[in-house]
């Protein structure tokens, strides 16, 4: 910059020496919290509470590992579960019959109204409230008893209180992101001679992910931390409820917390990679969504371009210079 | 083969309690550009619509090359066709929508092969090469793997033509192709049409553009309150119009 300054002929008027301004405050907050946090880190590693060699040996305990894959097999198995449910619900709540639109709306007021913890307790107590399932006409003698403790493994109970629960959020996600599609587009469609699934496809679904993906994303972190609420069902094999269990056995419960908390947060690591992944994709025609890769490289160096190509006027110019390097310097707003 | 390729007989529509369409009666024949004009309101969108059955009638028929369209005929009723059945019908008659309908998340290209290949099936890369030349005739060879929100509201239009055409319909269908459109970009989006007609295609196009409408129409029909007003050549309509309402709603677009 300076040298440009120097290049300007004396005559013209002083070009504006462009000093961004500055934030005390901030940067010492910035400092005083990086301080604080070193001080945390360095304590932690030496306080016995933490007990990181029990720690290093629980983190991957066969137990441990196991209970990770029941809690994630619980959270994918629920989140399918209450994606099926939701789009049926999502479905119902807009046709025209106004008993499947009743029936739908009720679904989730219920389940959206009373708390998951409740909801699975019920579940938990379904053997006890019917001891049997039979099947056959009603008032006739039934073909089949089953003893339902024997039939629903309380793995599944869970599943299935989980995924409920869940489906009444996921009708609502679902049911934005089909409305909002313009309606001309199903119309296009139609038009062409596309049928409905054909249009659901190929035209709605693909937009609608948009808008679904991620509070969906939400959804599936919810899930992964609620099914720590299993053992209301009993339900004990999960992450949560195994390491509390372990821990009440070693009188120890600190690192297995920790250990918890480890897993916990890799695999909500994983799932917002997924998600980031999967809203690229699904942004496809988007303007400033990343769209076209071509279309990005296209039109960087534009954006660059009064930097790179200025003249001793162009940056002399207030508009132009000033902005600039003040742009270049500070970090863009992020993505939200 | 008749001459007539769409006719209309006695088509009337509700909505709820709203009587749109009452009794609209309408021929069009093989290679005619028919234009549509009328007051806003008075049903010009909503009979389009009925053409390819997007909006279902209440009584009266139409028919397209004399097949009878979103009705089979039972004795002395008309049955609503199945979704599927009325899908295939649409297959050969193309419609152009006033706010283009692009889809926005394909390129142009694909908007373009979307339907020849899932509807009828053609090979991809056959689907392609006609997209190609599609896109050549309405002058965006070079915009194939645009997206739609990169391309002007013109060029969009053009596009969504072209969408129409790859599936090689008999009959077109335009809804006020060029209201949504800057003044500047309206020309470019008529040319097309204009060489659309001239290679003989059946068009009806709702419009407000009366030197489209002197130029290329071969007949014009000025509607009103759901009732066919007036009809004729565009000397005729256009010109010397015989009815007040005409007149009236004349001298307010020119
Ligand atoms: N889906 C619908 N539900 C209820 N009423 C409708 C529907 N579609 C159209 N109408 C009504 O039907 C009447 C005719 O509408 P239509 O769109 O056919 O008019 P138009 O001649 O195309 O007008 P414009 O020039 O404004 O496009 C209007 O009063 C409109 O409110
Ligand atoms: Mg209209």
């Amino acid at each position: 910059m300076s040298e440009i300054t120097r290049a300007v002929p004396v005559a013209r008027p002083r070009p504006i020496q462009a000093v961004p301004l500055r934030h005390p405050w901030r940067n010492l907050l910035a400092f005083a919290l990086i301080f604080l946090l070193l001080a945390f880190i360095i304590d932690a590693a030496q306080r016995e509470a933490y007990d990181w060699p029990a720690f290093a040996l629980y983190l991957f305990d066969v137990r441990v590992v196991q209970a990770a894959g029941v809690t994630l097999a619980l959270t994918f198995l629920a989140m399918l579960g209450a994606v099926v449910v939701g789009i049926v619900l999502a479905v119902m709540r807009e046709t025209d019959n106004p008993v499947l639109r009743a029936i739908a709306w009720g679904v989730i007021w219920f389940f959206r109204g009373t708390p998951v913890y409740v909801q699975l307790v019920f579940w938990g107590l379904l053997s006890s409230i019917y001891q049997t399932i039979n099947l056959g006409l009603p008032f006739m003698e039934p073909w089949l008893v089953l003893e339902t403790a024997d039939v629903i493994p309380l793995f599944w109970i869970a599943v299935l209180g989980l995924a409920l629960n869940e489906a009444a959020y996921m009708a609502e996600i679902v049911r934005a992101g089909l409305l909002s599609i313009d309606p001309g587009q199903t119309e296009a469609a139609s038009a062409l001679g596309m049928g409905w699934w054909l249009t659901m496809r190929k035209v709605v679904i693909p937009q609608a992910m948009r808008v679904i993906i991620p509070p969906t994303g939400n959804e599936v972190i919810s899930m992964l931390k609620t099914t720590s609420l299993v053992t209301a069902v009993p339900f004990s094999w999960d992450l949560c409820t195994r390491t509390r269990d372990i821990s009440a056995a070693t009188l120890n419960p600190i690192p297995l917390l920790l250990v918890a908390s480890v897993w916990y947060l890799f695999f909500t690591s994983i799932m917002m990679i997924g998600q980031s992944r999967l809203e690229k994709h699904f942004s496809r025609g988007q303007l400033g969504h990343g769209t076209t890769p071509k279309r990005r490289k296209h039109r960087e160096p534009a954006e660059r371009g009064p930097m790179v190509l200025a003249s001793p006027e162009a940056v002399a110019a207030p508009g132009g210079g000033a902005g600039a390097p003040d742009g270049a310097g500070m970090p863009e707003g992020g993505g939200r | 083969m008749s001459d007539i390729k769409v006719s209309a007989q006695e088509v009337h529509k509700s909505f709820g309690d709203t009587h749109v369409l009452k009794g609209i009666d309408l021929e069009v024949r093989r290679g005619e550009v028919s234009c549509l004009l009328g007051p806003s309101g008075s049903g010009k969108s909503t009979f389009l619509r009925c053409i390819n059955h997007l909006e279902s009638i209440d009584s009266g028929r139409i028919e397209v090359d004399g097949t009878l369209i979103g009705y089979r005929e039972h004795g002395e009723r008309l049955h609503e066709l199945k979704p599927a059945e009325a899908a295939a019908q649409r297959e050969n008659i193309g419609m152009v929508f006033q706010r283009f309908n692009l889809f926005p998340h394909m390129t142009a290209l694909e908007n373009i092969t979307c339907a020849p290949v899932f509807v009828k099936r053609t090979q991809r890369s056959e689907a392609r090469q006609r997209a190609l030349e599609l896109l050549d005739r309405v002058g965006l060879a070079d915009k194939a793997d645009a997206y739609p929100r990169e391309l002007s509201g013109g060029q969009q239009q053009r596009v969504a033509i072209a969408r129409a055409l790859a599936m090689t319909p008999d009959l077109m269908l335009f809804d006020e192709p060029t209201s949504a459109l800057d003044p500047e970009l309206v020309g470019e989006v008529l040319d097309v049409m204009k060489s659309l007609a001239e290679s003989g295609m059946t068009m009806i196009v709702v419009t407000h553009e009366m030197g489209f409408a002197r130029e290329v129409a071969d007949t014009v029909t000025f509607m009103d309150g759901g009732v066919v007003v007036e009809h004729g050549t565009p000397e005729e309509v256009l010109v010397r119009p015989q009815h007040g309402r005409t007149k009236a709603f004349l001298s307010k677009v020119l």
